[in-house]
């Protein structure tokens, strides 16, 4: 007899081994997530997976799933706090959706609208950050950045690269490049690297690119990130 | 003595793109006018708000001038809306944040292309310039918020019937776009 968890009262059985998002997935259940991506080690940062274990909070993405854990996922108290999180995520960069490529294929946006999130909530931080166009294919745009460290993961598991990491504390926190300069030219990242396509946001973008499939045409725009998610966990790092 | 409901509108640091978007709701605005005086905006050219059931905001604060009207409308305002991306967020004209103040004008009326007779404006009745754009949020207690660049005329529809129908609004997914 396989073991089972329980999440919303779904019975859902699970693999020794397989952490509770994966066993959720499988079974069709959406847990919202911006950090986890199926094909790379979880790293467990952007807390949107958080759910109620037994009457403690942890991330979906790396708790392992046990025999008998009984687990809240989809509920108001969880989704608000999600959403909370989400709003701070774009407080603390720069996320300006009319103006960027991404829009209607970014995942932060797409999570928001899935927790119906209508406000920023929080005071705007406008940070100052910069943009690194050095590339001829690809460009970084610092300010939609939201540390998810896919990039990283993808450069170092998938690319056998170490293109990125990030460095500093904090608000202090930002994306680095492996290359003396710091820009993106010198380093070893090619447009055809995954690293260069798993951005969940608009940081990392293929130029010439961003207009091909026209606003309002887009993956979020009538589907909702838990519909595709689960589609295709997961998302083909394409746009 | 009217027992229309009383709404003001006015665009601080917008484009006025959300005005027009309003204006999309086409003849549904004669079905509106049934129920609906406005008082303050830009269709009836009154200067100040009095008493006002609903005041619509569009954009951000980004001089005196902004946090004025802005708080004006919530004083007279029962129930205060953020509309749009710069109401929300400060949007475009926020994206000058990043640039000190005094180089932003330096480039538009010192340095700029084609400057004749440059100086930088500072007649008295001129408001004064924020060091940044802000979200309306943060200047006074915002009640609804209406995203989108613009919020599409639907959307306008749904939250003003939802709420002058006494319903609590409401956007399904498809009517929320923050482009």
């Amino acid at each position: 007899m396989s073991k089972t968890i329980t999440i919303d009262g779904q019975v859902i059985p699970f693999e020794e081994g397989q952490t509770i998002m994966e066993a959720a997935t499988e079974a069709g259940v959406y847990i919202p997530h911006l950090c986890h991506h199926p094909e790379y080690t979880p790293h467990g940062s952007c807390k949107l997976c958080n759910v109620n274990v037994n009457g403690r909070t942890c991330s979906a993405c790396t708790f392992p799933a046990m025999e008998g854990q009984q687990i809240l996922n989809d509920a108001k108290d969880i989704n608000e706090e999600r959403k909370k999180i989400t709003q701070m995520l774009f407080v603390e960069g720069n996320h300006f959706c009319p103006s960027c490529e991404k829009t209607g294929n970014c995942q932060l946006q797409a999570v928001a609208y899935h927790l119906n999130m209508l406000d920023d909530h929080f005071p705007l931080f406008y940070p100052h950050r910069e943009l690194d166009a050095s590339h001829a294919e690809v460009l970084i745009d610092h300010n939609r950045c939201i540390f998810c460290t896919l990039c990283v993961r993808a450069s170092q598991q998938k690319d056998g690269k170490d293109v990125f990491a990030i460095s500093g504390r904090g608000i202090n926190k930002h994306l680095i490049i492996n290359a003396e300069s710091g820009l993106l030219k010198d380093s070893e990242l090619e447009a055809t690297d995954q690293a260069a396509h798993v951005c969940p946001t608009g940081a990392i973008l293929i130029k010439r690119t961003g207009y091909q499939v026209p606003i309002g045409e887009r993956i979020y725009d009538h589907t909702q990130i838990d519909q595709v998610s689960l589609n295709s966990e997961n998302i083909q790092h394409d746009n | 003595m009217t027992t229309k409901i009383r709404v003001a509108t006015t665009s601080l640091a917008g484009c006025f793109g959300c005005h027009m978007s309003f204006l999309d709701i086409d003849e549904r605005m004669l079905q509106l006018a049934e129920v609906v005086e406005f008082d303050r905006s830009p269709i009836t050219d009154i200067e100040h708000c009095t008493n006002c059931d609903i005041g619509l905001i569009e954009g951000g604060v980004c001089n005196s001038e902004n946090v004025h009207v802005l708080r004006e409308f919530r004083k007279n305002c029962k129930i205060l809306v953020a509309v749009g991306a710069c109401a929300i967020n400060g949007g475009l004209p926020a994206m000058r944040n990043f640039i000190p103040l005094e180089e932003c004008l330096n480039e538009a009326y010192i340095n700029g292309i084609g400057v004749e007779n440059a100086q930088i404006p500072s007649d008295p009745e001129l408001p004064l310039l924020l060091d940044k754009v802000r979200p309306i949020h943060e200047v006074v207690k915002i009640d609804y918020f209406l995203p989108g660049c613009p919020p599409s005329a639907d959307v306008f529809w749904k939250f003003l019937t939802d709420l002058i129908e006494g319903r609590e609004p409401s956007l399904s997914y498809e009517l929320v776009h923050y482009d």
